[in-house]
Order: C-alpha cells, then structure tokens, then sequence
C-alpha cells in the first residue's frame, strides 16, 4: 500500500501507515526453529495445588514431525501438562521450549496459539451459537488483531481452505448448520478441524475419540497418522486400542512424571507400567 | 425441539449487514419519524396534531433506546453483563450539560474548555470511552467474568455516584447541572430545537443501530459470539479475548456516552441519580425484554418499557415498581429470548426457512 | 473544669447550665417587691460575718445565715464554715447551694431549699428541718447567689465531704471529682484523706489530684504521679505548665507526650472498634451471600431486602409486646431468621430454581424480586422509618478508662456477629447438612453422583443464607432506624466482602467484612466518609486484579 520514499515526511509516513504496527507491538510470531532439536521441550517441570504435586519433574522431548502418544491413569497429570504448555497453568518451576527460540512460560494462551500450538479439549467444545462453515472460519490461521479482525472478509484461497477440512472431517453436507445441534462425534470432528484450520506446528489432542464409533475411531487414527510429518501431535488417550493402532512412540505418565517412554510394546512390557495400571486397561490392547 | 432439513446455505440474518431485520429496523426508525415530523407539523388543531411535549419524550425514548444498544452489543453478543452503563451514560450526559452550563456562564478552571463545541464532543466520547478503557483493560486482563464483572460494574457506577454527589467535584454535587438554556447558539426553549433533538436522537439511534450491525456481522462480532459461548477455547485459537472485549466494551461506553449527551439537552438536567445503579439494570431489563443478541430487540425492549413506565407512573405511581420487578422475573423465567425470540419463534426462522409465509417484523 | 462527671449527691441532681443560672440571676434582681409570705418564728441570730468560727457546732441557723452576704468571699468562708461544721444536713445544703435552690425568706428568717424551680410556684422545704414548706416564688425566697470562683470551692468541698463517708463508689466519684478541684483551702484536707483512704482506686485518684494541685505549686516530683493519666483535666492541666521554657515545662511537656501518645493509642483501639463494628454488619449482611453463592453459584440481588425483612419482623414483634425490648429481641433472633429463611426458600422454589446454570438470568430475576419486595413492604408498612428500641442493656457505652469508651449496641452486634459466624462454622464443619452443602460446593455432579440430593441442599442452602440475612437485619434494626430502603445500602458492599473474601469461603467473608469495616473507618478522618467509600470500592476492584478468587483463593486445575 504505502512505500517510504525519502521525503521527510518518509518517516512520519512509515509511522502513521495504517496496516502496520509499531514492531514492538507485534506479537512474537518468528518461526518456530527446530533447527538444533526437538519442537517441545520440557525440562524438571512441578506445579503443585494446594500441596498436591499434580506435576513432579516431568522431563518431556517431541522431535519436530513426531506423533507422540501419553497415557497415564488418572490424575497422573496429562490434562495439567497441556495446560502448562499451551499457557493456561503456570508451573512453580522448570522450563518450557517450543523450539529453540520460543520460552512458553514468558508468554500466554493466544501468543501460545498464535506461535502454533493449537489443543483440542478432552470435552468437545465448538462455538455452538456459530454454525460449521463460521467455526473453522474463526479458527483459520490470519491476522487476529482486532482491527484486522473487523475487516476481515473471507476470501477465495480461505474458502477453499475451508471446503478442504469440510472434506477430511466430513461435514460437507453439514457446512450450515449451528455447530450447537451437532452430534457428539460431529462435534469431535469439528474441533479437530478447527485445529487443522490453525495449521498448527504442534497439535495437543487430549482424549479425541471420546464418545466416537469404531468406524469414526479409524478415521481419527488415519487422519492423526497422516497429519503426523508435517506436524508435531500429542495424543493423550485412555483408549489402549487406539493408542496402539497409532502410536510409534508413548510417554507413561504417572504420578506427575514420565514413568516409561518407548515403543508400545516396550512400554507394555515394562513392569512398572503394568503395576500402575494393574493390568486394568491392558485388556483393552 | 425439530429439526428441520439440513440448511443448504448461510443464515443471512446472522452474517450480512442488510438482513431483513437491518431492512426492517431502518425502515421503521425512517418511518416513524418522518410521521411523528409530520404530526408534528400539522396544525395544532388537528386532532392528529403531535404536541411538542410527545416530541420531546419521544426524543427522550430515543436516547433510551441508543443506551439499549449499548448494552445489548455487549451483553447480547458478547455475555458482558453491565450493571454500570448508566455511569457512560451519565457521563456523556455530564459533558453536555458542562458544555451548555458554558453557553451562559463562563464554567471554572479547568472545565472552561469545555465552552467549545469540538472539545465538549470529543469529551463526550472520551469521557465514558476513556473510564471504559481504564476500567476493562483492569477488569478484562484479569479474566474477572459473569456475576464478578457484574458487581464490579455496579460498584463502579455506585463509586461515581457518591464521586459525583460531592460538590468538591465541580459538578453541582447532589443538585446536578441544570439551567441549560443554548445549544450551538440555539435556544433550548423553542420548538424547532425540540424537533432538531428529536431528529439527531432518532439519526443517532440509526447510525448507532448500523455501526453496532457491521460489527455483530463481521468476523469480530462471530469472535465476540464464540467469546459468549466458549470464551477458553477462543483463546487457545488465538485471539486476545481481552482485546475483543475491550474494544467492544469502550464502543459501547461511546454509544452510551452519545445517548447521554443527547438526553441531557431534552431534559434539561443531569444529576447523580443517573448514576444510580438501579438506572443501569433497570436499562439491562429493557434489553431482556425487547430480546438479546438481536438489536432491534433492544431497540423495541427501550421503547415498550418506557412507554409502559410513562403511561404507569402518571396512572398508578405505586405499581410500577411492582411491575417493573416482575418484568424482571418473568421476562428471565418465561421469555428468556424476550419479544425478539417470540418474533422469531413466530416466523419459525431459526433452522430452516419456509419460504412460504414470510412476514413482516414490526420494529 | 468540667461538671460532666457522674454527679451524685444527695439532693436533686441535675447540671447548672449557664442560661439556668442567668434566669437565676435575673430572677433574684428583679424579685424586690415582695409579698409578705407566711411569716415564721422569730429570726435569732445574725451570724457574725468576721468568725464563722464561732458557731462551729450545731447552730444551723447561724452556719446558713453566715451565707446571707453580698460578698462572695465571705460566702465562700461562710461555705467551708458549713462543711467543716458538724451539721448533719451540711451535704445538703451545700448542694443546694451549688445548684443555686438554697435561699432565704425574703421577709423573715426561715432558709429554704427549692426542690423544683421550672415552674413559676416552686415547691419548697425547709433547709433545716427539711419538711414540707409549701411554694414560693422567686418573690418570697431571696436564693444565694455563686459566682464561677465559689462554684468551684463548693464542689471541693462537697467532694472531700463526700470522700470521708459513704461507700468506695462513692468516694471514688468523689475523689475523681477532685482531680483539678484541689485548692489551697482543702489541699491539706486532702492529703490527710489520702492517708487514711483503704481503696487504691480511690488513694490513685486523690494521688492525682494533688499531684496536679503540687505540680501547679512548682513541685517537679508531683510529675512522676500524672504519667500516662489520660484524664483530660490533667492534660489541660499540663498543657500550659508546658508551654514554658523552665526544667519543669520541659519534664511536663515530656509527661504530656507521653500521654498524647496513650491516648493516640487508645483512638487507633476506638477506631478499630469501630471498624470491626461496622465490618460486622458487613459480615452479617454478606455471609448469607456467600453461602448462597458459593454453593449454588448465584448472586440474590433480593439478598438486601431479606435483611430488610428480618428487621421488620423485629420491629412487628416489638410492636407485639410494647414496654419488653428485651424479650422481643430475643423473640426476633429466632424470628427473623424463620420469616426471612420461609421468604428465602419460597424465593428458591418459585424462581431460582427454574434458572438454574443461568447466573446472570438469576441475578436479573433476584433484582425484581428486591424491587417488588420493598414495594410491598412500602405498601403495607408505609415509606416512613420505624424506629426499633433497643432493651437497656443494649443502650449506653462501656466506659473503660478517659479515653476508650465501646458503646454497647455495637459491640452487641460486634459479639453477635461472632456468634453467628461460629454457629455457621459448626453448622458447615459438623452437620449432615454442612457436609452435603460443601460437597455440592466443592462438585456438584460428583455430590450428586454419591447419592447428595443436590435440590434439597439448593433448598436448605438458600433458605439458610436467607434466615442469616434476616439474623443480619435484627441486629441491624438495634443500630439505625428500619425502613423499606434498609437493605439496598448493604448490596453492593456485601458483594465486594463476598468478592473480596472469596466465594463460598466463611472464613474469607469473616476476614474480608472485618478488614473492609477496618479500613473504611480508619480513612474516614482523612478524607471524609465518601471518599474512604470511593477508595474502599477502587481499592477492592484493584484487589481482584491481583487475586480473582478472593483473599483464601482455592486453588487448583479449574478443567
């Protein structure tokens, strides 16, 4: 729009233009740089509630590209750790990376949101007063200042984003209707798709085939695997068979710390696990 | 509850600015006071004659109506619940009433800028927006929500009241400003002026009615929504739910402030009881009843209650308060969706559409 | 110089005003035409005015015909001629003439004593014989003039008369009347009384006040006695003997900050009483709030008005049994929180409950409850305030020494407060119901889920909260006047000490009503009680920006 010529006025122009802010105003949206290692990296994090130590030293590391499974019994503190690292929770001690460049803990939900890490709820939330097609297009990845927001129009190249996720979560047909008269498993698939919207470096999908069938069990697996290279995801599952049909790799997460890594059957051998677990949900695998 | 086929495209009521409702609503306000200019201008002998009494309260509505929107962006689209807007209100209406204090009597100190059309309007807006600004950059950032937000506001326009009641604070202490006598080198006392308010009251509820459409259609307003419904989810997409709310929040302080500012010439005083806090909930229930998250609803919701509390107070002064609270209670309890959802309900327009019978909303 | 004490004597009591005694004045100026009066038996004696020594005993006539002298010198002699005399009813007369109701018959020789000199006709007994002597007028009875000087001569000497008999309440008043009395005249009196005293109390007062009466005679020592005595006469005592540049000013002004820096102390314990006063209403009115809203997450806008209705219900029981505010108070306690609890669940079943999840539909629905419930109560009760009597040992202020003084209402409500607050706490920490209230609290689906009838406890809950706000509204009908508009004043302020204190946390709401009513009252003097208002409000609404939960924040993975 406008350019800087050498005028005095050059400056003052560059100031006042209105498409842009002062940079210091402009939130830290650098690439993530995976260049020296991992994507995530969490290193002795604690936070405790009331004297209850929900996370205890959790050391975590997921390679950029990597699908990383997390199970753990309850309250081993899976839906906290997500919290941690997408800003909601602060820990009382550790450190928390995305990449090498981005400290998480020096920023909050949005700024989180916005470097790339989107989360999908354990309880599927969608904007039920919005319908499908308004949903993902709240979630595209753009300008998400105010202003901007405001103006924004949804142009050609975002609509086909849209008709795109439509596609792979399959809510064509459902495209106009309130996100709120979806079924539960519709609902599911949205939330996946808004995340899919944010072309996220990192997806946190906590509990994803919750309330789904079989059949939408499948797709889930098929479409978390494909998406996996391209992006970083964590899975935080109960469902045993689901995390085997997935995973390459699974963190055990017990009493706040990470209990076991490896393999699935690595992991399921160990003997440590199978005494947290009793065997109780093993049957499932 | 039914549900119908599945809606094969957008629910244009909901995401283009010229919806039916829009169309509607402007026709209406248009109509109504070119008629009641009309009436007006008909000989006083006429029995369809419009004093200039009904004007001036019809002016009066108006501003009400103006602060209904207000409230109504906030609270219908975005789940802000105000119990202070009377405090942007009485603001807007403050520097109004300091300006035309100014047209007869040189004002003290500081307030002697305020002699100045320019500078009273830009302080008409600046006041409440400015108070709005300080207030919800506090009260957003720190995530205070629902009822916390709704106490606070109360409380902020309870402060101001007792602010404002103190004759140290240079704005006439429990008495209010009074004597207003020009507008613009006008006087306040003739007709013509009378109508001149009306007119700008009745332009500024459009103006009002359409800024606060284009943004409930653009994609801030569906942010704002989301907002309302699942405010944590918003913020992990990535928006600064605090920002939307701020800049929603001191838009409506402005339109609140305009309204007050304009109410205050039709009067013809402003005193700390519009800071009272059962003004601004009183406002709250108007908006409840016309329907949330509609607009016209608040604009209809103004004017029914109004009316009702004009005709009421001179018939039976006792019962209106009894009324009053039990709009409250069965507007909550029986039309949680208020006139506007009874409308809508009506014309069975929520999932689907039946092309068939297609009728008008009276606005 | 202060005639505010606690006076007892043994004629009528009653304090001499200045406009009294100029109608006095005036009165005996102008009553020369007089009328003969029933004449009485023949005068015998005029007292010679040089030695009123001489009828040291037993001539009464001669001891108050000494009286009858322009001079107020010699009627001062003539006075301690009285008190040192051994005449029985020399306390009496003494007082009589103190309160200027001692007088001679104008025409004749017969000393009177005015018991009741409002009207026109005073009835008047003989100053002897103390029988009945029918009326005079101002006309018949010449009444002895005092001036200011004498004035303060008689109570010495009335107050070392008192100090060697009756009992030690007495003496003790009397010894503390001395304090700043102590002359010449009766100094060594004084002293020797002193010496005899058997009561401390009584022995530290005279101490006092001949440590003042020494220390006006230059004595450095009398100092050490007045230490730390906050007794305003000896400060106004010190004040000028301070003001010299001498050794002694100098000591006196280091005595004289010393007790400004006691007294300074005791104001900071007054204004806290105050404060803890004023934070107990706060806490009454705002613990049903609490309640209410931690367990069922809704805000009663009508909250203000169960109050109102439970100070009503006090003034109706009252007005059921006039003359007895002792019992009707305790009739109210019970009573006000059975009415406001019955409004409160009714409340709960018609409205509340159909809103359920919808807090601010609630709060819209509660606040048209509270506008039709003060029309009502206007309606039926008329919009005038009514005014509640408190019983008697309600009224009055406990006096525990110069400085400190706790009126006894408030510190009532203050006790009160406490009391309620513990019975809630036990009520919360060991009942059936307790438990269930703060499980529901705490996990409403998972209270369910264990078998707790979450709709029972919304019920109880609800209807406790209100009978609470009723108990508020009795002691609150002991303090201001009750009115339809009683409760709206405490709405907001209730809020900010359920926000402030943390939602559904009693020991939150006790500390933050406490320390609200604290701070308020401890701003008031600086800048007025709108402002400390103002503040009090901004400062809260700040405070939420650093705590959202409140003072005792729960914390923990909010999911």
């Amino acid at each position: 729009m406008s350019r800087t010529d050498g005028s005095r006025f050059g400056k003052l122009r560059e100031i006042a233009r209105p498409d842009r802010v002062f940079d210091f105003m402009v939130p830290a949206q650098s690439p993530v740089d995976v260049r020296h290692g991992p994507i995530l990296y969490l290193e002795d994090v604690s936070v405790s509630f009331d004297g209850f130590r929900a996370i205890n030293g959790l050391n975590l590391t997921v390679d950029d590209g990597e699908l990383r499974c997390i199970i753990g019994p309850n309250g081993a503190g899976k839906t906290t750790m997500m919290d941690i690292i997408t800003g909601k929770t602060r820990p009382d001690s550790g450190q928390v990376w995305f990449g090498s460049r981005h400290n998480l803990l020096t920023l909050d939900e949005p700024q989180i949101a916005n470097l790339g890490i989107g989360r999908k709820f354990q309880k599927p939330t969608v904007f039920e007063a919005l319908d499908v097609t308004e949903n993902l297009e709240l979630a595209m990845a753009g300008d998400r200042r105010i202003w901007k927001t405001l103006l924004a129009r949804l142009d050609r190249e975002g609509q086909a984003r849209i008709d795109e996720v439509l596609e792979t979560i399959g809510l064509t047909e459902e495209r106009y209707r309130l996100a709120g008269v979806l079924s539960h498993g519709q609902k599911q698939w949205l939330e996946i798709g808004m995340l899919l919207m944010q072309r996220p470096r990192l997806l946190l999908v906590d509990e994803p085939v919750a309330g789904m069938t079989e059949p939408e069990m499948h797709r889930t697996a098929e479409l978390l695997t494909r998406l996996a290279g391209q992006q970083s995801v964590v899975v935080v599952e109960h469902d045993m068979g689901f995390v085997r049909s997935i995973a390459r790799q699974v963190s055990v997460l017990h009493q706040g710390s990470v209990l076991a890594e490896g393999t699935m059957d690595q992991v399921a051998s160990d003997p440590r696990v199978i005494e947290v677990y009793l065997g109780g949900d093993e049957e499932a695998a | 509850m039914t549900i119908q086929a599945v809606p094969q495209e957008r629910d244009r009521s909901r995401q283009a600015f010229l919806s039916r409702s829009t169309l509607v609503t402007t026709f209406a306000l248009i109509v109504g006071m070119l008629a009641v200019l009309i009436l007006n201008a008909l000989p006083a002998s006429s029995a369809l004659h419009v004093s200039g009494a009904t004007v001036a309260l019809l002016g009066k509505y108006f501003t009400y109506m103006l602060l209904a929107l207000a409230v109504d962006l906030i609270w219908g689209y975005l789940g802000i619940l105000s119990l202070g807007h009377g405090a942007f209100f009485a603001l807007g209406g403050y520097a109004m009433g300091l300006y035309l204090n100014a047209q007869t009597s040189p004002l003290p100190g500081w307030q002697s800028i305020m002699t100045y059309f320019p500078v009273a309007a830009l302080a008409i807006l600046l006041a409440p927006g400015l108070l709005a600004l300080a207030f919800g950059w506090l009260a957003f950032r720190s995530r205070v929500t629902g009822v916390y937000f709704s106490i606070i506001t109360q409380a902020l326009t309870f402060a101001l009241m007792l602010a404002f009641n103190r004759n140290e604070m240079g704005m006439g202490g429990s008495t209010g400003l009074t004597r207003f006598y020009e507008l613009l080198g006008f006087s306040l006392a003739s007709e013509n002026m009378t109508v001149a308010l009306f007119v700008a009251s009745g332009m500024a509820v459009l103006l009002a009615f359409w800024l606060c459409r284009a943004i409930t259609v653009s994609r801030l307003g569906r942010v704002s929504v989301a907002t309302r419904d699942a405010e944590a989810r918003v913020r992990f997409i990535g928006y600064r739910v605090d920002h939307v709310k701020l800049a929603l929040f001191v838009v409506s302080a402005m339109i609140a402030g305009v309204a007050g500012a304009l109410y205050v010439p039709q009067v013809g005083i402003i005193n700390p009881s519009t800071f009272a806090p059962l003004f601004s909930i009183e406002v709250v229930v108007w908006v409840a009843l016309g329907g949330r998250a509609t607009l016209y609803g608040a604009l209809l919701g103004a004017l029914v209650v109004n009316y009702l509390k004009t005709v009421l107070t001179g018939a039976m002064p006792d019962a209106w308060l009894f009324i009053l609270g039990g709009l409250f209670v069965l507007v909550t309890m029986l039309l949680p969706r208020g006139i506007a959802g009874v409308i809508s309900a009506w014309r069975g327009t929520r999932f689907g559409r039946r092309t068939g019978e297609r009728k008008e909303v009276s606005a | 110089m202060s005639f505010t004490t606690g006076w007892k004597g043994p004629a009528p009591r009653r304090r001499l005003t200045i406009p009294m005694l100029l109608c006095l004045l005036m009165a005996c100026g102008l009553g020369i035409g007089s009328e003969a009066s029933a004449a009485s038996g023949e005068s015998q004696v005029q007292a010679s005015k040089g030695e009123p020594q001489a009828q040291a005993k037993g001539e009464p006539r001669a001891l108050l015909g000494a009286l009858d002298t322009g001079s107020f010198q010699a009627k001062g002699d003539a006075a301690q001629a009285i008190a040192e005399s051994g005449a029985e009813q020399k306390t009496r007369w003494l007082q009589a003439l103190l309160d200027g109701r001692l007088g001679k018959e104008r025409r004749g020789d017969r000393f009177y004593i005015v018991t009741d000199d409002s009207g026109r006709e005073w009835p008047i007994i003989d100053a002897i014989t103390f029988e009945d002597a029918g009326t005079g007028t101002r006309r018949t009875v010449d009444i002895f003039k005092i001036n200011n000087e004498l004035r303060t001569r008689i109570e010495g000497l009335l107050a070392s008369l008192s100090l060697s008999a009756g009992n030690e309440a007495s003496r003790l008043s009397a010894a503390q009347r001395l304090v700043g009395e102590v002359t010449a005249d009766n100094a060594d009196r004084v002293r020797g009384m002193r010496d005899d005293e058997e009561s401390d109390a009584v022995r530290g007062q005279l101490d006092v006040a001949l440590a003042l009466y020494d220390l006006q005679q230059g004595d450095a020592e009398a100092l050490d006695a007045l230490r730390g005595n906050l007794d305003t006469r000896v400060r106004n005592a010190l004040t000028p003997i301070a003001a010299g540049d001498s050794a002694l000013a100098a000591e006196a002004q280091s005595v004289l900050d010393g007790i400004e820096s006691k007294r300074a102390w005791y104001d900071r314990a007054q204004t806290l009483f105050f404060g803890l006063s004023a934070g107990s209403i706060l806490v009454l009115a705002a613990i049903g709030l609490a309640i209410t809203f931690g367990v069922m997450g809704v805000i009663n806008m009508a909250h203000g008005e169960l109050i109102m209705i439970g100070a009503y219900t006090t003034w109706l029981i009252q007005q059921a049994l006039p003359g007895q505010p002792g019992l009707a108070l305790a009739l109210a306690i019970p009573g006000g929180f059975l009415v406001a609890g019955g409004f409160g669940v009714v409340i709960e079943r018609t409205v509340i409950r159909f809103l359920k999840g919808r807090p601010l539909e609630t709060l819209l629905a509660t606040f048209g409850l509270s506008l039709v419930l003060q029309q009502l109560v206007r309606t039926v009760f008329s919009p005038l305030n009514r005014r509640v009597t408190s019983p008697e040992w309600l009224q009055g202020a406990w006096q525990i020494n110069e400085a400190l003084s706790l009126t006894l209402n408030r510190l009532g409500v203050l006790l009160f407060c406490l009391a309620v607050f513990a019975a809630l706490w036990a009520l919360m920490r060991y009942t059936r119901l307790g438990l269930e209230v703060r499980a529901v609290t705490q996990n409403r689906a998972m209270a369910r889920a264990m078998g707790v009838r979450a709709t029972r406890v919304d019920m109880l809950t609800f209807g406790l909260g209100a009978g609470v706000a009723g108990l508020a509204g009795v002691a609150l009908s002991q303090l201001t006047n009750v009115g339809p508009n009683l409760g709206q004043g405490y709405i907001v302020d209730s809020f900010l000490v359920v926000v402030f204190g943390g939602v559904g946390n009693l020991w939150g709401t006790l500390v933050a009503g406490m320390s609200l009513g604290v701070i308020n009252q401890v701003l008031q003097p600086w800048v007025g009680a709108v402002l400390a208002k103002i503040i009090v409000l901004v400062g809260v609404i700040l405070f939420i920006q650093k705590r959202p939960q409140g003072i005792f924040a729960p914390k923990g993975r909010t999911s």
